[in-house]
């Protein structure tokens, strides 16, 4: 039954260049560690004099540092591979979590209408009027500080060798919570639209409860849209994780995470370009997979995506 | 109709009162002692209750926060606590400034999309449809920290064909409004492509060309003036979250705009700014919502004729 649907998405150029990139930098990621040890990928954190030239600054692309070095002396290659799993993590977590949120919210308010609709529709605009850059400073400022502890110090994900430190975890909640107004209106206009169908209407008639609607003949029918939503949402976690370590407000340092290393090569800029080049290249290219991957798929299952 | 509009405003209200609560909340549990941001942290118990009284931050929470409604009702945004200067001057101040860039960025970027849209939508599959497409999705997928300051160090500083940063001539706004216009242009030809394509499979478009109109006639003068109706809708809301603060790329090119307010404020635990600089961005928001929402009716009276 998954067959032609398999073929469509292979057949689809959208949907294997933004796939392809998006495994490629998955699998880089989960081997970072692996290749680290095994020697083929400097350590990230490693600070080595020899990795400076005489007066002190970043190497550029040379002398077996095919990316240059920082003005630390670390290897830029191995710092970017090793981002991309702080960067596919958070962003993946906070899509999760985004997804979670918009899905119950415009469900909810789809399916039951009247004031509980009124009342989350509201909500959703206010948290829509303010700029999400700035609403994720003020609670990555708040969920920092002494006022709530959301996370414990540290969350070890044995499976993927993943150390949450601090700050990861209260970050991808941030992220998450801030992106997903977004997807509401989407997913409670499909809500709408399915609550009509007969097939639902019939189910209603024979007696099925609110929640068996819900989960049995509305839920399934979402997926779809659900999935678009995710992949292009999964760009915008990532591209606001780059944003908020840009600023400083995201993974604390020495923890390579694309945003700051640029941020941190700003004052180089002038002669060592690459130390802002190559995070911003991983960044775009990152951002511009999932993009790809979530049009290939809407171009597949023919979603109608609005605004 | 009269009767609707009372209704759209009683909603903007509540939702600009709600964006002012939650904002409130936010900063009010900020981590740190605020009394002591102010006053520095050389002062003394007595120094640190004046300035708790001037500031009426002795009060409980929710008396603080009635207080706020009543300082809003009368369009006072409070005092910076590190200037002292009144934050609704401040943001009016530096209003001329994001606006001069926004509408220059809305025009650079116009002058690209529109004839993009057009032609990707009368030529669609073509290999040209088919590039503006993938250059779309790669704008959408970069961060403007990023671009602004690649766009600096490239045309500024390597080619000096632009001022590279400050704000004293229209030049000076140049380059950062290229970085904007780089980030939506894509979007936007997109925007007009899909109008586009709607209404060029219209009944009076084929009217039109069955009578003989030259192509350029039909594709401007009928199609394209009510392709635009919906994307103009949405570049109402988009001006509106510029105004409220294009952070990265001012930030990036020193431009004394909004944004670089908010950015400072926000590093600065500058309360009063940051939720001065937030209320006044999602009231351009929701003024420009219920702005779009009337001219609408205005301009399309097929939407009137609907309800």
């Amino acid at each position: 039954m998954l067959k032609p649907l398999f073929r469509a998405l292979f057949a689809n150029r959208l949907f294997l260049a933004g796939g392809g990139i998006v495994v490629l930098f998955a699998l880089l990621a989960l081997a970072a560690p692996a290749l680290s040890h095994a020697h083929i990928l400097r350590e990230p954190f490693k600070q080595d004099q020899k990795a400076l030239d005489t007066e002190g600054m970043p190497l550029g692309p040379e002398r077996g540092y095919w990316l240059g070095t920082d003005n630390l002396g670390r290897d830029v290659l191995a710092r970017v591979v090793h981002g991309a799993r702080v960067s596919l993590t958070v962003g993946t977590a906070a899509m999760v979590m985004a997804t979670v949120i918009g899905v119950a919210v415009g469900v909810l308010a789809g399916f039951y209408g009247g004031k509980l609709d009124l009342g989350l529709m509201r909500f959703t605009e206010m948290m829509m009027t303010i700029p999400p850059i700035l609403l994720a400073i003020a609670l990555a400022s708040l969920m920092d500080g002494k006022i709530i502890h959301l996370h414990p110090a540290s969350v070890h994900w044995h499976f993927l060798d993943v150390e949450l430190r601090r700050g990861m975890v209260s970050l991808f909640l941030v992220i998450g919570f801030v992106c997903w107004p977004g997807m509401v209106r989407v997913i409670r206009a499909q809500v709408l639209a399915l609550k009509e169908r007969e097939y639902v209407q019939a189910a209603r008639v024979l007696g099925a409860s609110n929640l068996r609607l819900i989960f049995r003949h509305i839920m399934p029918n979402l997926l779809p849209i659900v999935i678009v939503t995710a992949a292009m949402s999964t760009a915008n976690t990532i591209l606001l994780e780059a944003g908020l370590g840009y600023l400083g407000i995201g993974v604390p340092p020495p923890a390579p995470s694309w945003g700051a290393m640029i941020s941190d090569g700003q004052a180089y800029f002038t002669l060592s370009p690459h130390m802002v080049i190559v995070p911003g290249v991983a960044i775009c290219l990152t951002v511009l997979a999932f993009n790809l991957l979530g049009q290939g798929l809407q171009d597949v299952l023919d979603v109608q995506q609005k605004r | 109709m009269p009767l609707r509009l009372l209704n759209r405003l009683f909603w903007s209200v509540v939702t600009l009162l709600g964006t002012a609560t939650l904002i409130f909340l936010l900063t009010s549990v900020v981590p740190g002692d605020v009394a002591r941001i102010i006053a520095g942290p050389k002062a003394t118990p007595e120094v640190l209750q004046q300035v708790r009284q001037r500031y009426h931050l002795d009060q409980p929470v929710p008396v603080r926060l009635i207080h706020y409604y009543g300082q809003l009702a009368r369009g006072d945004l409070g005092h910076s606590f590190v200037t002292d200067q009144p934050v609704a001057q401040a943001i009016l101040t530096r209003l001329p400034c994001t606006a001069a860039l926004c509408a220059t960025a809305v025009v650079m970027w116009m002058l690209v999309a529109i004839p993009a849209g057009v032609l990707t939508a009368k030529y669609r599959g073509s290999w040209f449809d088919r590039a503006i497409l993938v250059l779309a999705t790669i704008g959408l997928s970069l961060p403007a920290f990023w671009l602004a300051r690649m766009l600096q160090y490239s045309m500024g500083y390597k080619l000096g064909w632009f001022p590279v940063a400050g704000f004293r001539s229209f030049g000076h706004l140049l380059l950062p409004a290229a970085t904007l216009a780089v980030l939506y242009a894509g979007y936007y030809a997109r925007l007009i492509h899909t109008s586009m394509a709607e209404v060029l499979d219209t009944a009076y478009v084929r009217a039109a060309r069955a009578k003989g109109q030259s192509e350029t006639a039909v594709l401007f003068r009928h199609a394209f003036r009510n392709a635009l109706i919906p994307v103009v809708t949405i570049l109402g809301m988009d001006i509106a979250a510029l105004l409220g603060g294009v952070l990265f790329t001012e930030s990036v090119f020193a431009l004394p705009g909004i944004g670089t307010l908010a950015v400072q404020s926000v590093f600065n635990l500058d309360v009063p700014v940051i939720m001065g600089t937030v209320m006044f961005s999602a009231t351009m928001i929701v003024a420009a919502n219920l702005l779009v929402d009337v001219l609408y009716r205005r301009i399309d009276p097929r939407i009137k004729a609907a309800h």
